[in-house]
Order: structure tokens, then sequence, then C-alpha cells
């Protein structure tokens, strides 16, 4: 499998979040993860870049969210990166049950946590938010390609 | 999205996906219902429901939330198994009432 990298950039527009997510699992199915994967790609995608437009820019449609997805041999790393408010507290926020907004369950992070292999997220107050992201690749049966 | 009112319960044919979009337009849709029309049991029929996220089922554990002190209910029935995964990990099923019908419409 040789390395590849896609950027996408794109406006904070909720319609957005399932251009990204589709191009996540695309990238997914091209390295033959499995369905059940694809779908925790599709949720770990879906609930970074939701943030960074609800959260990070307050749901302004003026603004942009970048999505980095690089394959390595044996990962596949997606980043989700807006220039939004920032997270006040990182731990705070990676908590179960802890939303801002009482209409959200504040699962987010959750998710990101339990169907992602790895995750990091770096934030500053008032210039952004970068959530990594690894889903490992299992070469164990050899590809068909 | 197909919906059919049955006295004082509104039956929603939820497809497609549920994210924050779509959750939107969802929580619009049955506010309405709840407000003008007096419904106090949603069900929401999840057959055709391809995807769902936090903002999915933050809309759906809100309407359970503004139907309680209304003496109401929501029911989630048929949810396709790869997505019950999902609402299972959010702890959903532990307060809002899910069941499989055999019937198709």
């Amino acid at each position: 499998m040789k390395a590849n990298r896609i950027s996408l950039t794109f406006s904070s527009l909720p319609q957005n979040v399932t251009v990204a997510r589709m191009l996540a699992s695309t990238i997914g199915a091209q390295l033959d993860l499995p369905i059940n994967e694809l779908e925790e790609i599709k949720v770990a995608v879906s609930e970074a870049v939701s943030n960074s437009i609800i959260h990070g820019y307050d749901n302004s449609p003026d603004n942009s969210v970048s999505l980095e997805l690089e394959v390595s041999e044996d990962n596949l790393t997606i980043k989700v990166i807006d220039t939004g408010c920032g997270i006040k507290d990182i731990k705070q926020a990676m908590q179960a049950s802890f939303s801002t907004d009482p209409e959200r369950m504040g699962l987010g992070f959750i998710f990101m946590q339990s169907f992602m292999d790895d995750l990091q997220v770096e934030s500053s107050l008032g210039s952004g938010t970068k959530v990594t992201m690894v889903k490992r690749i299992n070469r164990q049966h050899p590809s068909s390609h | 999205m197909k919906k059919r009112l049955e006295r004082q319960t509104l039956h929603l044919y939820v497809d497609g996906e549920l994210d924050m979009k779509t959750a939107s337009q969802l929580k619009n849709m049955i506010d309405i219902d709840i407000d003008k029309k007096g419904i106090r049991t949603v069900v929401l029929h999840m057959d055709d429901l391809h995807f769902i996220d936090s903002s999915g089922l933050g809309v759906i554990l809100g309407r359970y939330k503004k139907l309680l002190p209304l003496g109401g209910q929501i029911k989630l029935t048929n949810v396709p198994p790869n997505l019950y995964r999902i609402m299972e990990l959010s702890g959903l099923p532990k307060i809002i009432e899910f069941s499989q019908e055999e019937t198709a419409l």
C-alpha cells in the first residue's frame, strides 16, 4: 500500500459534515477496512467536524474546517482542524456527558475515543482545535490487490 | 420522511442519515406536533436509517426530556443492528423503549 495524503478544506456548514465522513469512509474502504470499522470512522469524523462547527465556530457558517487524511503502512490518520474558539478544558470536554448544551449528549469525544485506536486533542483558546485520530490497519490477511 | 398521526401518537419513518443537519430538522418536526397538535407519544421507525451520531442521539434524548413532564413518551422501533451498537454505547436503551416489529408499514 502506497502512502497517500488527502486534504480538504470546507465551509463550516452542517451539510459538509456528510461530505467529510463520506470521504474518510471512502479512503477506509480503499484500505479494505471491515464495514463495522468504516461505520466507526464515519461516526468519529462526524463528531469531530460537528464539534468544530457547533462549538468551535458557534454554528457560524463563514469559517473553514480542514480534514486531513493520511494513509501509511499501518495507519489511517485523520485530522480535523478548525480555527475556532478553542476548548477551555480539554479533560472536562472529553468526559462522558459533559456538554455545554442540554440538547446534546456530550458524547462526541467518547465516540471518537471508543471508535478510533488513538485520539489526541490539541487546543488553544481563541486560536482553534486540532483533533488527531488514528485507525490501525490490520494487514494480517493478504490483500487481493 | 414519512409521518402518520394517530390520535395523540406521531409515527415518523426516519430514513437516511441523522447528523447535526438532519437532526435539527427532525427536532423541529417533532416539536411542532408536540406543541401545536398535542402529540404525547412519538414512535420513531428506524428501518431505513443508515447513520446516526451524537447529534441524532441528542435530539432523541431531547424529545424524551421534553415529553416526560407532559406525561408523554418516545419509542424507537426497528433500529438496524449496526446503529443499535452506537445507541447502546450512548446509554439510550436504558431510558428509552426499543422494540422490533415484524409487520411492514
